[in-house]
């Protein structure tokens, strides 16, 4: 009898520690998660109000989320951590870091994590072409959160001085042009259009070699298109918007300050990322639109921003964290939120779908160009090396915009830097 | 007498010890390191790096990049060095004077060493912006039209260098202002009685006596010249075409963007090598001819 009870009492008392053990086992599945902010404005608490939702919806998971700066240092800081023992699960970098993260083997792909039937359409519920930057070898690697296209803005107040009609912005390069000219006034008091040429200069080039109707490079990421005749044609067009027409400051033209230049009305038109667009909405004392960038050939505009990442050295209990944590931020919902109160886009068709975001975009169409646009998209500049083949395509244009080189001789140099790169992987 | 003199050689080498380890640690190994990792080729976890000798080199010397980086260093250091140095001179000598409201005048002349680069460049970047930006408006009040000073290749390292000297000068000035106020007044008296002009006295008197301190100025003129690249994350990233890239700043690309530690270890070699060779100069040939008093 005795035995028994004594028995009873052991189990009974090993269950409790059992159960206080994994209920503090599952408190404890801590999630470390960096991310990047690129464009500015108060983002960082956007980011923190939704993860302080998704804790109290998930009290057994703690995330701790951490501002790491610009794509550039997000990457640094996510892969320094690793490098050091330090944990990090998952993370928010560059869409276009893919090559670089699996050559360091640092990430894990979503095919490896995900287990149901219903995760894997999961993962075929966001945009296409929001996934070309995140899909590579028949794998998905990356996951859309804080994705951009570029977006035209514009000045109406401007356009209807200059006698143009605010509700026509510009379709074609001709246009574009034509309508740029009117608005630049001869003091120099106002710049027709600025095109940013800092920062991410390949970025804005591949939307205008996208007009021009041609891709950059190829899906396996070992080959670039730097010097065809069409890409040689749309950086002359880039350099003659300054040089010939007059519209642009000819140099380059700084990304960081572009917003501040449209805002204080020293460019009636700048092509910038949709990232901006609810700054700009808060900021502008006068009547602005948003349109999609126009077309010489065609329509045409690269996918950018940041994907998130599940990295490689994770136990399994930590990537269904991590997962649900990511579901959680792509989620229609949180994506809706995420872009009203960015501009970022939202990820999915379902996220457009949300009475959230229906009803903003009725208050605000202008919310809705960059899916729009999404139609017309391709992918942002990534391949193997990519720092390096990316740089070489960033001096050209740089070069090219300086008149130090000629456009079709800065960018056959750029190419031979590239194809000298990407021997090693075709 | 043996043992107590061999006591005496391990006490020396345990107070020697915390000293060596730091500098070992800190200082020796990673340079050992560096120079060991620079004969590797790039490695990836796919691509395992592997012993390629001086093929780093010999890549670099070819790299126009890396020429361009060398030139460009090289521009900054001639164009900040002597000038923060003059400003920083002059500046202590003035604020050596009784003037009213000194302190507030050292206050304002230190207070771009307080502040942090990235913050400076981000003042600056507002500054030379085109059109909107301070120089611009002030310069159209003479009907001077806007320059894209960080657009243009031929003014962006210029720009450079004088946001670098407003940021430089002041924390010389400090060194300058204390040595200035150790000088006897004797000398100034002596000087007056024998009617010196204050130029000669500048010159013949009060320069000189600095000289211990320009030394120490200078040397840390020419590391930070080569050091001080903060400011182009936030102005230029190098840009454009990289006119306005720095040496320091190629290595960081190259281990960080690019993920080549060992054409960075490369460049660290090339860097520390000058930097090393640039001190020995200034301690040797100059250091003869400095009067320590």
């Amino acid at each position: 009898m005795f035995t028994i009870i004594k028995t009873r009492m052991v189990r009974l008392i090993l269950a409790a520690c059992f159960g206080v053990f994994t209920s503090a086992a599952q408190a404890a599945t801590e999630l470390t998660m960096y991310y990047p902010v690129a464009v500015g404005g108060p983002l960082t608490q956007v980011v923190d109000g939704i993860i302080a939702d998704f804790m109290k919806e998930n009290p057994d998971i703690k995330v701790n989320a951490i501002y790491a700066g610009n794509y550039n240092d997000a990457r640094i800081k996510a892969l320094a951590a690793l490098s050091s023992g330090e944990p990090a699960q998952l993370s928010v970098m560059f869409s276009i870091d893919i090559y670089e993260l699996i050559e360091q083997d640092a990430i894990v792909a979503f095919d490896d994590v995900v287990t149901t039937a219903e995760d894997r359409k999961w993962l075929d519920s966001f945009y296409p072409s929001l996934m070309e930057n995140g899909r590579t070898g028949g794998k998905t690697w990356g996951i859309p959160f804080q994705r951009s296209t570029i977006v035209m803005y514009y000045n109406k107040d401007a356009f209807r001085a200059a006698g143009l009609d605010p509700e026509k912005p510009p379709a074609t390069w001709d246009e574009l042009a034509a309508s740029a000219k009117k608005l630049t006034k001869a003091d120099g008091s106002q710049w027709g259009l600025m095109i940013p040429s800092t920062g991410y200069p390949y970025w804005m080039f591949g939307a205008l070699a996208m007009q021009n109707g041609q891709v950059l490079m190829n899906g396996a990421g070992n080959e670039t298109y730097y010097d065809a005749p069409a890409t040689v044609e749309a950086l002359q067009f880039w350099k003659d918007l300054g040089a010939k027409h007059k519209v642009m400051p000819q140099g380059t033209i700084e990304w960081g300050t572009l917003r501040q230049n449209f805002l204080e009305g020293k460019t009636a038109i700048m092509w910038h990322s949709t990232g901006n667009l609810t700054t700009v909405k808060k900021s502008a004392n006068f009547d602005f639109g948003v349109a999609m960038l126009p077309a010489n050939k065609r329509r045409g505009t690269p996918t950018g921003g940041g994907n998130f990442y599940i990295f490689k050295q994770t136990s399994a209990e930590e990537r269904t964290a991590a997962m649900k944590l990511i579901k959680y931020m792509t989620s229609p919902e949180v994506s809706a939120e995420w872009s009203i109160k960015t501009g970022y886009m939202g990820v999915s068709p379902a996220a457009y779908q949300t009475a959230k975001l229906q009803d903003y975009v009725k208050g605000f169409p202008y919310a809705a160009v960059a899916r729009d646009q999404l139609e017309y998209a391709t992918a942002e500049l990534s391949t193997y090396e990519t720092g390096r083949v990316r740089k070489a395509l960033d001096d050209a244009i740089q070069a090219a915009l300086t008149d130090a080189k000629t456009p079709a001789e800065a960018l056959k140099e750029a190419q031979g830097t590239a194809r000298r790169l990407l021997r090693a992987y075709q | 007498m043996q043992s107590s003199n061999m006591m005496r050689h391990v006490y020396g080498w345990l107070l020697l010890t915390p000293a060596a380890i730091l500098l070992i640690t800190f200082t020796h190994y990673p340079t050992v390191a560096t120079v060991y990792e620079s004969l590797f080729s790039k490695g990836t976890s796919t691509r395992p790096s592997r012993f390629i000798g001086i093929e780093n080199y010999e890549l670099m010397l070819e790299d126009p990049i890396f020429w361009k980086v060398l030139v460009n260093n090289l521009w900054f250091a001639l164009g900040t060095i002597p000038a923060s140095i003059g400003l920083a001179i002059a500046m202590a000598l003035l604020v050596n004077k009784a003037l009213p409201g000194r302190s507030f005048l050292r206050l304002a002349y230190f207070t771009p060493t307080i502040l942090p680069m990235i913050a400076v460049a981000n003042i600056w970047l507002f500054f030379y912006s085109p059109d909107i930006g301070l120089i611009d408006q002030v310069l159209g009040l003479f009907g001077f039209s806007g320059h894209n000073w960080l657009g243009d290749p031929d003014t962006v390292l210029g720009a450079i260098i004088i946001m670098t000297i407003w940021k430089e000068a002041g924390f010389f000035m400090i060194f300058y202002l204390a040595a200035l106020q150790h000088l006897p007044p004797e000398l100034e008296e002596a000087a007056k009685l024998e009617g010196a002009s204050r130029w000669y006295y500048f010159r013949r008197v009060v320069f000189p006596l600095l000289m211990p301190t320009t030394l120490f100025v200078l040397i840390n003129a020419v590391l930070n010249s080569f050091k001080l690249v903060d400011h182009l994350f936030v102005l230029t990233k190098g840009g454009p075409d990289n006119a306005s890239n720095l040496l320091l700043y190629y290595i960081y690309e190259n281990a960080f963007s690019y993920f080549d530690t060992s054409y960075a270890a490369t460049l660290t070699v090339v860097l520390l090598t000058m930097l090393a060779l640039m001190a020995l100069a200034q301690f040797f040939i100059l250091d003869k001819r400095i009067h320590y008093r």
